[in-house]
């Protein structure tokens, strides 16, 4: 019995200092990333080749994601608002549910899903097969020229694609809220106008959706680099990639919502 | 170190977590010539690659290439060595979002300022030695095993190195590939005046072409000399290996208790 006791206390601490070691590690390369990002920027051509595969071929996923969200919140938004006659208060419903939070979580969620587990997919895959071996024996930096170019084109891509999911989810609460419902389009469009301040809510939502990009490029790249090189390790890593990115977004929502709207 | 080797490793020890992969090594890879690195999967032939490149860092001993020592190099020192280096991986390690003719060109970009039209022509001049100049539009999804393999080739010898290593060139490849990529190893090694180290567990076709061999069993040099000598060999081992023997020094059974022992263990179990 106390065998046993003294066994899964050590599996515990293994466990336990496994994770801080890999953290560790996570953020050595983190940093390795930034200090050799020199190349992503005087060879911009890498970093916009990027920027197509992880941003340009996840427009259509978020643009339609986008759409369905803002006419689910127009539906959902119309109804509440009724109960309490102020339907014309849609607008600002909409626009502010889907620029402050929606916008930036549900977007960097897809992201993580749909651009994350591609790019580690791609680096594992470039593992497994040797590429990056075979980089390093020409004397080329895998980090400077594989890695550094994605995870820049990843972090540019976020915020864009969070402002288009956002843009496209007001058109949806617009089509359902004022074409197919019948509020009064004045309404809809001045009270968003009057009520959506630049600093407050698009800068603050601009800000969790870079950070937000800056989490899911950071864990994609690095459960790709890390995978172990053979068909189950790179799944795993895949598999890791959207589960810890989902997370860390919720985890960071949370607290840079906290900062950022509470008391306002 | 004699100035006729190019590659001088002294009494080399590699382990990976406590477990020892390679003891006691000392090879020297002469100037000009194609040296083998046999022995059967596992044995530490391709770590000895991977300690000439670099890419991994010896517990103790040492690795000389070109007079210097590898692993005391800074990044920038080693990277400066490795320009002088080509290196064929095992299934050609191709850059599978580039084409053939970008494959080739990518040192050539990477490390020098040359013209686009300089190294148009360079990439069509490597691709001819290796018989594939036509190919340069394919992508690596559309060339055969043998096809990729020369197309490494070219790659490895895309800024003329000094050294030249092979890593399983002839794994997989049917006959014709195999004396192709055979015949390139030996030429090319020629044509530019460099050495190469062939690690392979082919030894028909690498016995063909090399000049000196050393064979490796469990991280140690059991035999070396010329590619006549191993052939005649009486060392238990090489001459298993040679000659395709089932059994010898290196068993065919795993190791495991007697046979009759564990049967009659079951039948305790049912008794």
């Amino acid at each position: 019995m106390d065998n046993r006791v003294v066994g899964a206390l050590r599996g515990l601490g293994q466990r336990v200092t496994g994770r801080i070691w890999r953290l560790g590690y996570a953020s050595r390369f983190f940093l390795a990333i930034l200090l050799h990002s020199g190349t992503s920027v005087r060879r911009l051509h890498l970093t916009i080749r990027e920027i197509y595969f992880t941003g340009v071929l996840s427009l259509i996923i978020i643009l339609v994601s986008g759409m369905f969200v803002g006419m689910v919140l127009a539906l959902q938004g119309y109804d509440t608002l009724q109960r309490y006659g102020s339907t014309e208060a849609l607008g600002v419903l909409v626009s502010l549910s889907l620029v402050r939070e929606l916008g930036p979580v549900v977007a960097a969620l897809l992201f993580a899903s749909r651009a994350g587990s591609a790019m580690t997919a791609e680096i594992g895959m470039m593992k497994a097969t040797e590429q990056l071996s075979a980089m390093e024996m020409m004397a080329v930096d895998p980090i400077a020229r594989v890695v550094a170019p994605r995870f820049w084109g990843g972090v540019i891509s976020m915020p864009l694609l969070a402002a288009l999911f956002s843009g496209m989810g007001i058109f949806g609460g617009y089509l359902v809220g004022v074409q197919l419902i019948g509020v009064d389009e004045g309404s809809f469009w001045s009270q968003m106008q009057a009520s959506v301040d630049f600093r407050e809510d698009i800068l603050n939502g601009v800000i969790k959706s870079f950070v937000f990009g800056i989490i899911v490029s950071w864990v994609a790249v690095f459960e790709g680099y890390d995978a172990e090189p053979t068909a189950e390790g790179v799944s795993g890593a895949t598999t890791r990639t959207v589960v810890t990115s989902s997370l860390a977004i919720l985890a960071a929502d949370f607290i840079l919502t906290a900062f950022m709207f509470t008391g306002t | 170190m004699s100035q006729e080797s190019l590659v001088e490793i002294r009494d080399l020890n590699f382990s990976y977590d406590n477990r020892p992969i390679l003891t006691g090594i000392n090879m020297k890879i002469p100037r000009g010539k194609v040296v083998a690195v046999m022995g059967s999967s596992g044995c530490g032939k391709t770590t000895t690659l991977r300690l000439i490149g670099g890419q991994l860092k010896p517990t103790s001993g040492e690795v000389r290439v070109g007079g210097q020592v590898v692993h005391e190099l800074d990044a920038n020192g080693l990277y400066g060595l490795r320009r002088r280096m080509g290196m064929l991986f095992q299934f050609g390690a191709l850059f599978t979002d580039m084409s053939v003719y970008d494959n080739i060109a990518f040192q050539m970009r990477e490390h020098t300022d040359l013209p686009e039209a300089v190294i148009h022509d360079l990439v069509l001049m490597k691709l001819h030695a290796v018989g594939l100049r036509g190919a340069h539009g394919l992508m690596p999804a559309e060339l055969s095993g043998g096809m990729a393999r020369r197309v490494a080739l070219a790659r490895a010898i895309a800024l003329d190195p000094m050294l030249i290593m092979y890593d399983e060139p002839f794994a997989g490849l049917d006959p014709i590939s195999l004396s192709i990529v055979g015949e390139l190893i030996r030429k090319l090694n020629d044509a530019l005046g460099a050495s190469s180290i062939v690690v392979t567990h082919d030894v028909q076709e690498s016995l063909k072409i090399v000049d000196y061999v050393y064979f490796v069993s469990e991280g140690k040099i059991v035999a070396e000399g010329s590619a006549e000598e191993m052939k005649n060999s009486k060392v238990p081992y090489v001459h298993q290996f040679v000659w395709g023997e089932a059994d010898g020094p290196v068993p065919f059974q795993y190791p495991s208790k007697p046979y009759g022992e564990e049967l009659m263990e079951r039948v305790g179990h049912r008794g």
